[in-house]
Order: C-alpha cells, then sequence, then structure tokens
C-alpha cells in the first residue's frame, strides 16, 4: 500500500497538499488541469523533488528520505527514458543490474521480456532505430524486469497518437495485472482514464484528493474538475 | 576517477603555491628597470593591436565564409582551426619562410624596387600574433552568424533587403554582440606570448614581460626581478580577466560549423569578387607557412641528427603525461561543476597565471631542495596539464550540463551510479569532448616552448627546445626538418584522440 501521509509539496509560490493511501494492486489515474501539480506529485513520490512536510509510505515502511533508484518502484518519465546510445538489451539490462556482462540466464530473461511486449529479435538496435511507440515497449519491458510493484506513469505515450496511446495503455494494464502491480497514471484525458484506471485522484487548486470510483467522479464531477472538463 | 575535491586542491595547489613563492619572493627586493618598463608598454600596445587587427581582418573572411559555398569550405574551415593547434614556434618557422629575408614575399619586393619589409622586430610580432590568432577571430564570428536564427534570416530575404540594411540588421547586433569577447580573448592570449616575442621581437622594445622574465631568470641570474616581473604579468592577465567576466566571453571554438543559410542572401557582383578575394588572401596567409615547413622540412626529416630524435620522444612522453593528467583533473571538476559552486572557478585559476610566472615559482619552490634542472620535465609536464585545464573544462561543460540535464533522473530511477554510471553513461555520453579535450592538451604539450626555457640545462630537451636552439644556431636545414617533424607530431596526436573520442561515442 502506498501512503502519503500529510504530504506537503512547496515549491516557490506553489504549494500541494496530499494524504491519503493507495490499495495494492489498484490502477489510479491522476487527472487535472495542466499546472495543478500532477507531475510534481508523482516526482514526488519518486523521490526527486523532497516534500516541505510530510511522510511517502510504501507497505508502512517511511520512503521518504530514500534515493529514488532504491524505491520499491519505475517511473516511465514523458520523455528521455531510454539511453539513446546504449542498444534495446543493454536499456533492458538495466533493469537487472548495470554489471558490464550479464550472464546467460539475464539475457534469456531479456529477451523473454522483449518478446512479452512485442520486440522479439530488436534486441540489438539502438533507441534511435525505434519508432515511438517501440521505445515505449522497451521501457515498459525494463519495468518488467525491474519488477518493482508500483509504477508510475508520468504521460510517457503522450506523444503517440490515439490508437497506439491505446494499444500501450492496454499492455500496461495487462502487465500490471499479470504481476499485481499498483499503477498511478498521469493523464490529460478522461477516456485514458476511464479506460485503464477504475480509481482516480483529482488533482486541482492545491490539493491531491482521495481517489474515487473513476466512473461516479466523471458522472458527477466536483466544480474544479467540471470547469477542466468543460460542457 | 579521483573526487573533485581531490582534484580542485591539487590545482589550487599547482597554481597557489607558484604563486605564493614567486609574491614572497619578490617582496621588495629588486625595482624593475627602465626596460622593463619598455616591455610592459610593448605587451599591451602590441596586445591591444594584435587582437584589433584579428578582429578586423576577421569580420570580411567570417562574412564571406558564412554567405559563400564553394567546395573545400568545410576544409577551409577545418584549416580555420590548425593555427590554434600549431606550436608556436613553427609558426614562427613558417612565416620566416615566407616573409623573412630571403623568403616570396622580399622577392616580389625587391623585384619591384619596393624597400625590404623585415618580420623581426615590433611589426613581425604583430604578424606572427594575427597568423595565430585571425582564425579563432574567424571561427568566432563565424558562430556567431550561424547563431543568428534561419528565420531572421528568412525574414531578411523575405523582405528583400539590400546588402546595406541587412548589415544593420543582421551583421551588427551580432558583432556587437561576439567581437569584444573574440578581442578580450586574443588580448588575453598575447599579453602572455613569449615565443614568438622571444624569436622575433628583440631589444627592449620588442619584448613582452614573459620574455623579460625569461631574460631575468637566465641571463640576469635576477630570481627577484624575475619575481616582480611576474606579479605585472598575473596583474595583466587578472585585468584581461576581469574585463573578460563582464562579457559572457563565447566559447573559443566548437563543433556545429554547417547550417545552411539561403544561399540567395549572398549579393552578388563585386560583393563576389570581394569575397573571392578575401577568401583567397586568407588561404594564402594561413597555408603559405605550413606548406612551406611542409615541402622544406620534410626531406631533412631523415638527416636530423640523434639528439632531436631524443627530443622528439621526450615530447611524446611530455604530451601524453600532460594528457592524461589534464584529463584526470578536467573530468571529475566538470562532472561536479554544475552543483559544486567551487569547481568551475578553481579550473580556471590558471587563467591567471602564464607558463614563466608557473615555471619561475616552480623554480622558486624547489630550488633549496634539489637541482632545477633535474626536474625540466616533470616540472614542463605539470605547467602544460595546469594550463590546458581551463580549455578542457571549457569543453566539457555544456556537454556535462546536457548529459546531466537530460539523463540524471533516468539513471537515478535505475539505481546507476558510481563506476556502472561512468562506464554505462558518462564516458560513452562524453566520448567526443573527452577526446577533443585530450587532442588540444596533447597539441598544447607537443609545441609548448614556455616553462621548458627556465629549467633545460640543454641536456633534457623538447622538440620545440631542441628547434629553437638549432635557429639560434642558424642550422637552418635541420631546423626546417624539426619544425616539420613537430608539426607533424602535434597535428598527429591531435588527430588521434579527437579519432579516439569520436570512434569511442556510441551516437
Amino acid at each position: 500500500m502506498l501512503t502519503l501521509d500529510r504530504l506537503r509539496i512547496t515549491q516557490d509560490d506553489f504549494a500541494l497538499e496530499a494524504d491519503f493511501s493507495i490499495a495494492p494492486g489498484a490502477r489510479v489515474a491522476v487527472l487535472g488541469p495542466s499546472g495543478a501539480g500532477k507531475s510534481t506529485l508523482l516526482t514526488t513520490i519518486a523521490g526527486f523533488l523532497a516534500p516541505s512536510a510530510g511522510r511517502v509510505l510504501w507497505a508502512g515502511t517511511d520512503i521518504t528520505g530514500t534515493a529514488p533508484g532504491m524505491r520499491p518502484l519505475s517511473i516511465l518519465f514523458q520523455d528521455q527514458n531510454l539511453f539513446p546510445h546504449l542498444t534495446v538489451s543493454q536499456n533492458i539490462g538495466l533493469g537487472i543490474s548495470p554489471r558490464p556482462r550479464l550472464s546467460t540466464g539475464d539475457s534469456r530473461r531479456i529477451e523473454a521480456a522483449l518478446e512479452r511486449v512485442g520486440l522479439a529479435g530488436l534486441g540489438a538496435r539502438k533507441p534511435v532505430a525505434l519508432s515511438g511507440g517501440e521505445q515505449g515497449r522497451v521501457a515498459l519491458a525494463r519495468c518488467l524486469l525491474r519488477a518493482k510493484p508500483l509504477l508510475l506513469l508520468d504521460e510517457p505515450f503522450a506523444a503517440l497518437g490515439p490508437a497506439l496511446k491505446a494499444e500501450m495503455l492496454a499492455l500496461v494494464a495487462e502487465i500490471a495485472r499479470e504481476q499485481g502491480t499498483t499503477v498511478l497514471m498521469v493523464s490529460h484525458d478522461p477516456t485514458d482514464a476511464t479506460a485503464l484506471c477504475p480509481e482516480t485522484v483529482l488533482v486541482a487548486e492545491g490539493t491531491a484528493y482521495p481517489p474515487r470510483p473513476t466512473a461516479a467522479l466523471l458522472a458527477n464531477p466536483p466544480p474544479a474538475l467540471a470547469a477542466y472538463l468543460g460542457p | 576517477m579521483i573526487p573533485a575535491a581531490l582534484a580542485a586542491t591539487l590545482v589550487a595547489a599547482l597554481v597557489l603555491a607558484p604563486l605564493g613563492a614567486v609574491i614572497l619572493r619578490a617582496g621588495g627586493v629588486s625595482a624593475l628597470t627602465p626596460s622593463d618598463l619598455d616591455a610592459l608598454i610593448f605587451t599591451l600596445w602590441q596586445a591591444a593591436l594584435s587582437a584589433g587587427l584579428s578582429c578586423a581582418l576577421a569580420i570580411p573572411l567570417a562574412r564571406a565564409l558564412h554567405r559563400r559555398r564553394f567546395p573545400g569550405r568545410g576544409a577551409f574551415i577545418a584549416l580555420l582551426g590548425a593555427p590554434f593547434l600549431l606550436p608556436t614556434i613553427v609558426a614562427v618557422m613558417g612565416l620566416l619562410a615566407i616573409l623573412g629575408r630571403r623568403g616570396v614575399v622580399n622577392g616580389l619586393l625587391a623585384g619591384l624596387g619596393l624597400p625590404e619589409f623585415s618580420l623581426y622586430g615590433a611589426q613581425g610580432v604583430v604578424v606572427a600574433h594575427i597568423f595565430l590568432n585571425l582564425p579563432l577571430a574567424a571561427r568566432m564570428l563565424l558562430q556567431g552568424w550561424q547563431a543568428i536564427p534561419a528565420e531572421r534570416l528568412r525574414l531578411a530575404l523575405a523582405l528583400g533587403l539590400p546588402p546595406a540594411a541587412q548589415a544593420r540588421h543582421l551583421e551588427r547586433p551580432m558583432l556587437r554582440a561576439v567581437l569584444p569577447g573574440a578581442f578580450l580573448a586574443i588580448f588575453l592570449v598575447c599579453v602572455s606570448s613569449f615565443a614568438v616575442a622571444l624569436t622575433l621581437g628583440g631589444g627592449p622594445r620588442a619584448s613582452t614581460i614573459e620574455v623579460a622574465i625569461y631574460q631575468a631568470f637566465r641571463f640576469d641570474a635576477d630570481l627577484g626581478r624575475a619575481a616582480t616581473l611576474s606579479l605585472v604579468q598575473i596583474a595583466l592577465a587578472l585585468a584581461a580577466l576581469g574585463a573578460a567576466a563582464r562579457l559572457t566571453l563565447p566559447s573559443s571554438f566548437g563543433a556545429g560549423l554547417d547550417r545552411a543559410a539561403p544561399a540567395a542572401l549572398a549579393p552578388d557582383r563585386w560583393h563576389r569578387i570581394k569575397d573571392g578575394a578575401t577568401l583567397t588572401l586568407a588561404a594564402a596567409f594561413l597555408l603559405a607557412p605550413l606548406l612551406a615547413i611542409a615541402l622544406r622540412g620534410i626531406t631533412e626529416i631523415p638527416a636530423l641528427p640523434a639528439s632531436v630524435w631524443r627530443a622528439a620522444a621526450n615530447s611524446l612522453m611530455l604530451a601524453l603525461g600532460a594528457t592524461v593528467l589534464t584529463l584526470t583533473l578536467a573530468l571529475p571538476l566538470s562532472l561536479a561543476a554544475p552543483r559544486a559552486r567551487w569547481a568551475e572557478p578553481v579550473a580556471m585559476l590558471p587563467m591567471t597565471a602564464s607558463a614563466l610566472v608557473l615555471g619561475t615559482g616552480l623554480f622558486l619552490i624547489v630550488r633549496p631542495w634539489l637541482a632545477p634542472t633535474s626536474l625540466a620535465l616533470p616540472v614542463t609536464l605539470l605547467v602544460n596539464a595546469t594550463l590546458t585545464l581551463p580549455f578542457a573544462l571549457r569543453l566539457l561543460l555544456p556537454e556535462v550540463r546536457s548529459l546531466q540535464a537530460d539523463y540524471d533522473r533516468l539513471a537515478a530511477s535505475l539505481g546507476l551510479s558510481g563506476l556502472a554510471r561512468l562506464r554505462l553513461l558518462t564516458l560513452p555520453r562524453l566520448a567526443r569532448p573527452l577526446g577533443f579535450s585530450a587532442g588540444i592538451a596533447a597539441a598544447f604539450s607537443m609545441g609548448d616552448l614556455g616553462a621548458i626555457t627556465l629549467f633545460s640545462d640543454g641536456r633534457s630537451q623538447t622538440l620545440p627546445l631542441a628547434l629553437y636552439s638549432l635557429m639560434g644556431s642558424y642550422r637552418m636545414e635541420a631546423a626546417a626538418g624539426a619544425a616539420c617533424l613537430l608539426m607533424a607530431l602535434t597535428f598527429g596526436l591531435y588527430a588521434l584522440f579527437d579519432r579516439i573520442g569520436a570512434h569511442a561515442d556510441p551516437r
């Protein structure tokens, strides 16, 4: 379970508060107007921003001071999710360990992960030789091997077309279901939230509200969300 | 890799200890002579004149290079990088071959019944400085041209602006931004000019402070005066740096030289003729001395005495050692610089010192304990590596910044740190600037004729020093051979390291 315990994030004149928990295995959308602090919230959970007050807990353990790479989570950013100078296999291999030579067992796991995301046999390529959707799949394959219980998505598929994006989100949902991963996903688009996430955290007016069922929230939006969604 | 704090301590010690020794020694020991004051005045006006003329001549050259497309343009721009790496003593040899008493130009002048041009004296020093720095200024201006957004050029084209209006709206604002930095960068180089003034200058009216330090040291054995002169030199460097700090100095070299400008911007008719003449003259001025060295020297190389080959071997070892030391200091400091405020100023600290100042200080430090002549090569290595550090830092820092901006979060989210980070991320991403820095460090060290002149007793020679003594004893055939060898080794080392960097770049 992910718990944000009276969390307060401040940056210059911006402030965001969050105080809620997310159940293990839940898939939660983070919805709200741009500039409300959706990315800031994820960045703080991932450990790149220190909160000015409060704690982040995973399964009851305080991880507020833990280094990003040591937290029980994987995060995919909007861009720069792959090292362009490393091959696809090397990029995925970083999900296992940064050792110079990976064992044959490791190579087999990398190949299996590539197969799982539908990119079998492309391990020797550089990211630049892949399409945007394929690059997203490589990053997902790395998350598969890292096998962390929490996955944070900061709009990694925002640059893809609608059909491709839906496909990637379906793949995420599938993998999350198989591995029992808790997913927290920033989105601009209520249809993404409906498709993938049974629950939604609304971020607006300086507060990240506790998760509510997505369908109910969208059917009867509070004023801040209504203003964002439009008529 | 050594920690940044250790690298910073080493650099600070390498610069501040010699400066401290100089200051302690200079404490009112010997006053300056009238000829030292002459040297100070000459240093200032020749540097101002050299920098001013280099910049003024660079304007038409950069303009022509920017707006004309012709076969060999890329090679021309690459050639502009050559004098920056060329050992100054080789440049002097090359200029003597063309502009010297028996050079081509004086042959022409005599044929026309005109008086002879002498490369010795103040005018020679200025001409050599222009040869060495005009290309630098032209490259800085060319980068200024290329930094003008393509949209601006497109707009000028769409409005059909005539050349005068283009100059007013495009060129002049760019020149205002770039020229002061270019002037000061060249002024700083010329203020600490040693090898050019040593070989072409002479007499108190054409000596720089650096040469005055050398003479006080070598001929008058007056360490107190050498120390006082060193303080004057430091003050000059600090004043020039202070002025430069008020401007944002553009980086003096760099990649990215070919964004196609809209071709129709180039005006026609006599502008085309003018540009052609400018490019031809500049190419002749830059190429002729290099070609003269290559043609005259290459046949002399097999006949070079064994002492020159020993000196060449010394120089190679020295260059490799200085390269390793430069990178060992520059890499940790540049990686620390975006976060630690002290790292960049420490790495730029050597800019306040010159080869002769550091040499004098180190001489004063080691003399009570050891015979300084026994340390000629190690001291030269230290001084060369220290003086190259600011260049390496300038090259590495922008790449380090973008590396950290682009991949810090990803690396942190994957827990990539320590040696794994260095091997998988830092070294591959920085391969190009590291190779470039190594090439520059090796070339500078290979061609350096500075601190070694204070320490050498003639037995432990470097190739530039051997070349200088061959010139001094008028063995011009052997000197041409040594100059050709030195030029080949310098460019060879630079190209080797640059290629290694490009090859190791996985992109």
